[in-house]
């Protein structure tokens, strides 16, 4: 890396303008085929199924079925128990992210490795495991229920753990990816003008890294969101309470599937919504 | 040239916390470091002091060791051994965010997310300043660096030589007794380069406490420091005034940075046996080893052995290299003495000058400089 | 000394394993060939070959594997491949063009959704019935006696969602008993039910005897009156695009039959 190759290093405010003008014509200029093909099969191998959905919906019906109450109280505990559980993952997770990119501790590897764990356990696997230890019966749930009366399955707490737990590593994996591409430098360069690592880290790295958090926050939040394994096995189906959007649409699916899909219109209207909304006003801006 | 080495028993400095607190009074004021830091295959072992308003220029080759001694004064890489008083104040175990050290890096490293004016007004900031009297302070080090006007600007829309004066106003703004230059001037196209040299150079000489920079360009050294420190694999192989060092260096690197071609050997009266083999005649009356300097322009070529010249100071070479050096040509000669020789374009087409062309090299000894080793 | 003693120990118990295993062996030999003589005459002349495949309910899954593999063995040639899913996911599939020859849905429900749509052949035959039973946690600690001591404050109850067949057979046992019961839970299938109870969750679980007698001893059964009211039945069919429809018969017979029964009866199910 030549030092001029850094930020901060400009030469001059003129820099910038030729670089962009020359990505500009990039994009317009020739496409190779062999990156233009696989990428427009991609994006129709991820979009035909959402297409099938709306062509097989039931449009006369989806009135009826979206004025039912159930329906609006599963979306709503859907989107208060995402955002809760992205929270969490943020005051956890960035952390965490922040330990296993900028400090060294022995079998730090195998930490990061199990971060990664719950993105590929089942999920229903993940919601027996969270059973096993915050359970009424559990390791650590035995000591909650008897000591503080708390029982965490069948609540919406329970719905709000299950969901991080499966959210919480995209969070995880995306910060700290950013934060290992972030210069590590800044850091000691805050800590030499007087500022303590934690100041550093709030004042100098936080702000650095914030469009990696962001889209961390999306991904974990759009995951929590779309969330059935965990949740069901773990805080179980209750309307109102423990029943959201997948899991309605999983038992709408049993009897009546154009419920079904009619539920995941409306859940998929909304996440498009919400991340739409989010990615105009966040991701623009700071990248 | 011997090394203290750390675990040597003589050395007092091996146990910092042990060592009598000094009385800040009785020290004299001014940096006195001694670094010791090993990492792996690398062990840098340098010794430091400056008076107030010194201005040290660490010299060195790429992987010398010369940042790592910037980093230890900072705080940011750990002493192995050795110590670091400032103002006869130990600072040996104080953390980096506790030093009075103000750092300017490489590239600045100015926060990109925050304006000029607040990445000066940081430090004051965590040094324990209110964020009004922070940024008041802040906006008078911008002023003083004639960068009032870009109080607002991100650094990314700051020119080069801005950045770097922004830098400079961060690092000055805490107040700090030592102040640190890693590089200050390699970030810079080299017409910006003349420029922020010269305004560095005041900023420095302003300066009231102790300056150390490090860079690997003899000029910015030379033009920027009181006194060179040059550091070769880690420890200091010669040290002194530029002037001096230019004059009278002491190892290969220092004598090709400062364009001279540099020798070893054992003189007797005006004939001083070099190491590499020839002898050679010199104006100075010395003996035992020496060193002997001459420049390349002092170098003559011929085609042919000259007749009539006198055999003294005439050695058989091959060319090995050629070089365009500004509007002269700098031949690499290997044989009996390897050596530079410059001379002009219309020399070299002359001679006929090619890689592997054989010629006969002379210098007078009147332009040659001896000097003990 | 010892250690002679010890090895002759040794070598009786492996003699003892070795009777054992014989045993077994001549166990397995004459029932097999008691079944074969059975099954020669009721599937006549042309020999059966090739694979045929079942979906079936979650819950068969231990019981049918027993008959599979029974076919399998009387049938030299043939294989049974089974795909056991939820009644509704499995009709799904089916009804969606899946490659299957027979299907034992746990619901006559289920079993509707394929034969409206035309894909089975004949009329679907009750094989088996399915009851309800309360599953409590093993010793009934809550003493759990009937249908109303569910709806004790402070019982932890998961039942089957009301869109799956156990879940809708709860709800009428419950209406024939004029009970309100409010639980937990409504769990998407049976198996999360009863797990509920097996990982001492809840208190309880509205399940079927088959999947209680499954748990072996980690839940206690409980029997109910009103599970009368709410009896399950199983229908089987062959399908009609069924790739293998005369091997696809013969093992819909050996369900059927009355050593079909007795495998399923083990299992907890009731006759039809």
């Amino acid at each position: 890396m030549t030092p001029l190759d850094k930020p901060g290093a400009a030469t001059g405010p003129r820099t910038d303008r030729p670089r962009r003008r020359r990505a500009g014509t990039g994009g317009r200029r020739g496409v190779p085929l062999p990156l233009l093909l696989p990428g427009l099969l991609a994006l129709a191998f991820l979009l035909l199924p959402l297409l099938a959905l709306l062509v097989r919906a039931p449009w006369r019906s989806l009135p009826d079925q979206l004025t039912s109450a159930e329906v609006w109280q599963a979306l709503r505990l859907s989107l208060v128990t995402a955002t809760a559980a992205t929270a969490v993952s943020l005051v956890l997770g960035v952390p965490l992210a922040w330990l296993l990119a900028r400090t060294e501790f022995p079998g730090r590897g195998l930490v990061r490795a199990l971060v990664t764990l719950p993105l590929v356990l089942p999920p229903v696997v993940g919601g027996v495991a969270l059973l096993l230890a915050l359970g009424r019966n559990g390791v650590i749930g035995r000591w909650l229920d008897s000591w503080f009366g708390i029982t965490l399955p069948f609540t919406t707490t329970g719905v709000v753990i299950a969901e991080a737990f499966v959210a919480m590593p995209f969070l995880v994996i995306s910060v700290e990816g950013t934060l290992r591409a972030a210069d590590p430098r800044y850091e000691e360069a805050a800590t030499t003008l007087g500022a303590s690592r934690f100041t550093a880290f709030r004042r100098v790295t936080l702000p650095l890294i914030a469009p990696g958090i962001a889209a961390g926050a999306v991904l974990a939040w759009a995951r929590a969101l779309g969330e059935f394994g965990a949740t069901i096995t773990f805080a179980g189906n209750f309307p109102g309470r423990t029943q959201t959007m997948p899991l309605a649409v999983y038992l709408a699916l049993q009897n009546d599937p154009e419920a079904a899909i009619a539920l995941s219109l409306v859940l998929l209207a909304v996440s498009i919504a919400v991340l739409a909304g989010l990615r105009d006003r966040w991701m623009t801006t700071t990248s | 040239m011997t090394t203290p080495h750390p675990t040597s028993p003589n050395d007092t400095d091996r146990h910092p916390q042990r060592r009598p607190q000094p009385q800040p009074q009785s020290e004299p004021p001014g940096l006195d470091a001694h670094l010791i830091v090993d990492r792996g295959a690398f062990h840098l072992d340098v010794t430091l002091t400056a008076g107030p308003g010194d201005v040290l220029a660490l010299l060195g080759p790429n992987g010398a060791g010369k940042t790592t001694a910037l980093r230890a004064l900072a705080g940011l890489t750990p002493l192995t051994a050795g110590h670091l008083h400032l103002d006869g104040t130990p600072l040996t175990d104080t953390p980096p965010e506790s030093r009075p050290v103000g750092v300017v890096f490489q590239d600045y490293l100015l926060f990109p997310h925050l304006s000029a004016l607040d990445n000066v007004a940081f430090g004051p900031r965590c040094r324990g300043a209110g964020r009004a009297e922070a940024r008041s302070r802040a906006a008078a080090w911008l002023d003083r660096m004639g960068l009032a006007d870009h109080a607002g600007a991100r650094p990314r829309s700051l020119s080069g030589g801005q950045a770097q004066r922004v830098a400079l106003a961060r690092a000055l703004a805490t107040g700090p007794r030592l102040l640190l230059l890693d590089e200050p001037l390699a970030a810079l196209d080299a017409r910006t380069r003349l420029e922020v040299r010269a305004q560095l150079r005041r900023h420095l000489a302003a300066f009231e406490a102790v300056s150390v920079l490090v860079t690997h360009d003899p000029l910015d050294a030379m033009v920027l420091a009181d006194r060179l420190v040059v550091i070769e694999d880690g420890r200091v192989v010669q040290e002194g005034t530029p002037a001096d060092i230019a004059r009278h260096p002491r190892t290969d690197y220092i004598a090709q940075l400062v364009g001279l071609n540099l020798y070893r050997g054992q003189a007797a009266g005006h004939t001083v046996r070099l190491d590499a083999g020839p002898a050679i005649t010199t104006t100075e009356v010395l003996s035992g080893p020496v060193f002997v300097a001459f420049p390349p322009s002092a170098v003559t070529l011929f085609r042919d052995r000259p007749s009539g010249a006198s055999a003294r100071n005439l050695w058989r070479c091959e060319v090995a290299g050629l070089e365009t050096h500004g509007d002269q040509i700098r031949a690499d000669l290997t044989g009996e003495l390897p050596l530079a020789a410059d001379l002009t374009t219309v020399a070299a087409a002359e001679l006929d000058l090619h890689p592997g062309a054989p010629v006969w090299a002379t210098v007078k000894a009147t332009q040659t400089h001896a000097y003990p080793a | 000394m010892t250690r002679s003693v010890r090895r002759t120990r040794r070598m009786l118990k492996l003699a003892g394993a070795g009777a054992a295993a014989l045993m077994a062996l001549s166990a397995c030999s004459s029932s097999s060939d008691a079944k074969k003589s059975g099954s020669s005459d009721a599937s006549a002349s042309p020999k059966l070959s090739g694979t045929v495949t079942v979906f079936a309910a979650a819950s068969l899954k231990e019981s049918f594997t027993t008959l599979g593999k029974e076919f399998e063995h009387e049938h030299p040639g043939t294989e049974v491949s089974f795909n056991f899913g939820g009644s509704d996911t499995l009709a799904a599939s089916i009804t969606g063009g899946a490659p299957a020859d027979v299907f034992a849905a746990a619901s006559p429900k289920t079993m509707k959704i394929v034969t409206d749509k035309g894909d089975a052949t004949g009329a679907p035959a009750t094989f088996v019935r399915n009851q309800l039973e309360i599953a409590t946690l093993p010793g009934n600690p809550d003493e759990v006696a009937s249908l109303k001591d569910l709806t004790k404050s402070g019982l932890k109850v998961v039942l089957c969602d009301k869109s799956v067949p156990c879940g809708a057979a709860a709800q009428k046992a419950l209406d024939a008993a004029e009970l309100k019961l409010t639980p937990v839970s409504y769990e998407q299938d049976v198996k999360a039910a009863l797990n509920k109870v097996q990982l001492k969750e809840a208190d309880a679980a509205v399940v079927y005897k088959t999947d209680v007698k499954a748990a072996g001893g980690k839940v206690e059964g409980v029997e109910f009156p009103e599970s009368a009211d709410a009896v399950n039945d199983y229908p089987i069919a062959l399908l009609k695009d069924a790739p293998n429809a005369e091997t696809a018969k013969a093992f819909i017979a050996l369900v059927r039959s009355a050593k079909g029964q007795k495998v399923l009866s083990q299992a907890g199910f009731l006759k039809p």
